[in-house]
């Protein structure tokens, strides 16, 4: 157990007195920020190819935009994440001679990458809420666009929200690939300090324990906001 | 007011409505009913377009609504619709729901009318308050629907659909999903509404209501009107067998 106990204490100089608590610090900001603007990125993208996808296809320009929509998400839902960041990366970010850090790209295609997914579960809350909410939306003279977006969407969106927070919480669990393009996440901050002192067990136990606790306090406030949502259904 | 011109409907190979014309008139009050499955819900739905004519035309103020090509949200905002499971947005409240297309329309019409956005939420408030007051439930206006009884819920979408100062209003079986206690309070409203001059177009299966409120009533069997009668006259002398065996049936 001594050794242990010396494990720690080398561990506590590289991230504190040595300031390995810096990268630590950056490594979770840019977690948080790829992984929120992911999941935001992702909303906005998932709901219209969930709005194009359920829309009615008897003309032409929505079986066009509904054959786009499918071939996006079987592309981005069918490789592994890491293969997206490194084609970006390497490829098509290249190719169109945009130069863009390791944080944006992640992000981009984090936003992209769920986006894939979000649409999927957004038609699936889309498809959950009654026909009928729509019907009448038309029948008072709201357009499709308007109906979808102040009826339809609103609903799906509370359908979804427990299934929404998991795809947060695997967004955050995912940004450990982004050291593949040169971003430094927790990963990358925590392998710094074990080099550093040639000992990884603790630096990654701790990465362990913080990612456990953010994902712990992801799910805290998700309850919170089902339960407000619950509330704004029956009282007043 | 609606003019319906060889009408014809058909789901996939299923041929609902049968080459149906006929006018409706201002004032007046048109009761269908006709056996279940023979195209009532599909003949009113064709009126505001909700389901689109396989063939012919339905000129509403002169203008041919069918028509791909006009903006059906313009010509529906005339045309009332009230259904049977009600379909209050469940994400808004009472009044959110009487106010949601006047202010949506009255924002679109801003150019015109040079009022701002919120002297037209406040007018689309004070005149959902009004509209509520008129149905007894100003207390419920900050509600959610899912505090609703069914009776209010049917009375909250009437006046949903009036709060867009339509120029006739239909009506798909409006108590059907009610449970008999409530029945009364929708059907005083309706009467109500029938009084006050609406034109109104009802598909029900409330007989008394229908001889009562009814200016003209059409039997609709297997996608054609088969009479076009004055309701007292339909029920004291059924002309079809058709007619006679259905009146035997639920009366
Ligand atoms: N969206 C649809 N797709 C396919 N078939 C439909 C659709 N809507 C109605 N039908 C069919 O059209 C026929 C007429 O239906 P409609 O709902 O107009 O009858 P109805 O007279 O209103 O009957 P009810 O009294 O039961 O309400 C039925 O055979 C029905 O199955
Ligand atoms: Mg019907």
């Amino acid at each position: 157990m001594g050794s242990f106990e010396k494990k720690l204490e080398v561990f506590w100089r590289i991230f504190w007195e040595q300031g390995g608590y810096n990268s630590v610090l950056e490594g979770l900001q840019n977690t948080l920020i790829i992984a929120v603007s992911g999941l935001l990125i992702g909303i906005v993208i998932g709901t219209l190819i969930a709005t194009v996808r359920t829309m009615p296809k008897y003309k032409t320009l929505p079986k066009v935009l509904n054959s786009i929509c499918g071939f996006y998400v079987n592309v981005f839902r069918g490789t592994p994440m890491v293969v997206q960041l490194l084609i970006f990366y390497y490829v098509l970010l290249p190719l169109m001679e945009v130069k863009l850090t390791g944080v944006q790209v992640s992000l981009l295609v984090f936003g992209l990458n769920s986006g894939a997914y979000i649409s999927e579960i957004m038609r699936s809350g889309i498809q959950a809420v009654d026909l009928g909410q729509m019907e009448a939306g038309r029948a008072v003279g709201l357009p499709f666009s308007v109906s979808m977006i102040k009826i339809i969407i609103p609903q799906a969106i509370k359908n979804i929200l427990p299934t929404m927070g998991n795809e947060f919480i695997t967004l955050i669990k995912e940004t450990s690939v982004v050291s593949f393009v040169g971003a430094t996440d927790l990963y990358v901050a925590f392998s710094y300090i074990g080099s550093n002192s040639y000992e990884f067990m603790v630096p990654y136990i701790v990465m362990a324990l913080i990612y456990i606790v953010l994902v712990l306090v992801i799910s805290m406030f998700i309850k919170l906001m089902e339960r407000s949502l619950k509330k704004s259904d029956r009282s007043s | 007011m609606i003019e319906v011109v060889n009408l014809c409907k058909s789901f996939g190979d299923n041929k609902v409505l049968d080459n149906i014309s006929t006018t409706i008139k201002k004032g007046e009050k048109v009761v269908i009913i006709g056996p279940s499955g023979s195209g009532k819900s599909t003949f009113l739905r064709c009126l505001n377009c909700m389901e689109d004519p396989t063939s012919g035309s339905i000129i509403f103020n002169g203008t041919d609504i069918a028509d791909q090509k006009v903006d059906i949200n313009i010509h529906r905002r005339k045309i009332g619709m009230v259904f049977q499971q009600f379909n209050l947005f469940n994400n808004k409240t009472v009044i959110e729901n009487i106010m949601l297309a006047p202010v949506y329309v009255g924002n679109k019409m801003r150019k015109e009318t040079k009022l701002s956005k919120k002297e037209i939420k406040a007018k689309a408030r004070e005149e959902a308050l009004a509209l509520l007051k008129r149905i007894g439930l100003e207390d419920k206006a900050d509600v959610y629907p899912s505090t609703l009884s069914g009776g209010q819920k049917q009375r909250v979408a009437i006046v949903r659909a009036l709060a867009m100062n339509p120029e006739v209003i239909l009506f798909d079986e409006p108590t059907s999903a009610l449970d008999p206690e409530m029945v009364g309070e929708v059907l005083d409203v309706m009467r109500d509404l029938a009084d006050s001059g609406m034109t109104m177009v009802i598909v029900t299966h409330e007989m008394g209501f229908a001889r009562e409120v009814g200016t003209r009533l059409f039997f609709i069997d297997e996608g054609k009107i088969l009479e076009d009668r004055n309701p007292k006259e339909f029920f004291e002398d059924p002309h079809s067998d058709r007619a006679k065996e259905f009146l035997s049936k639920v009366l």
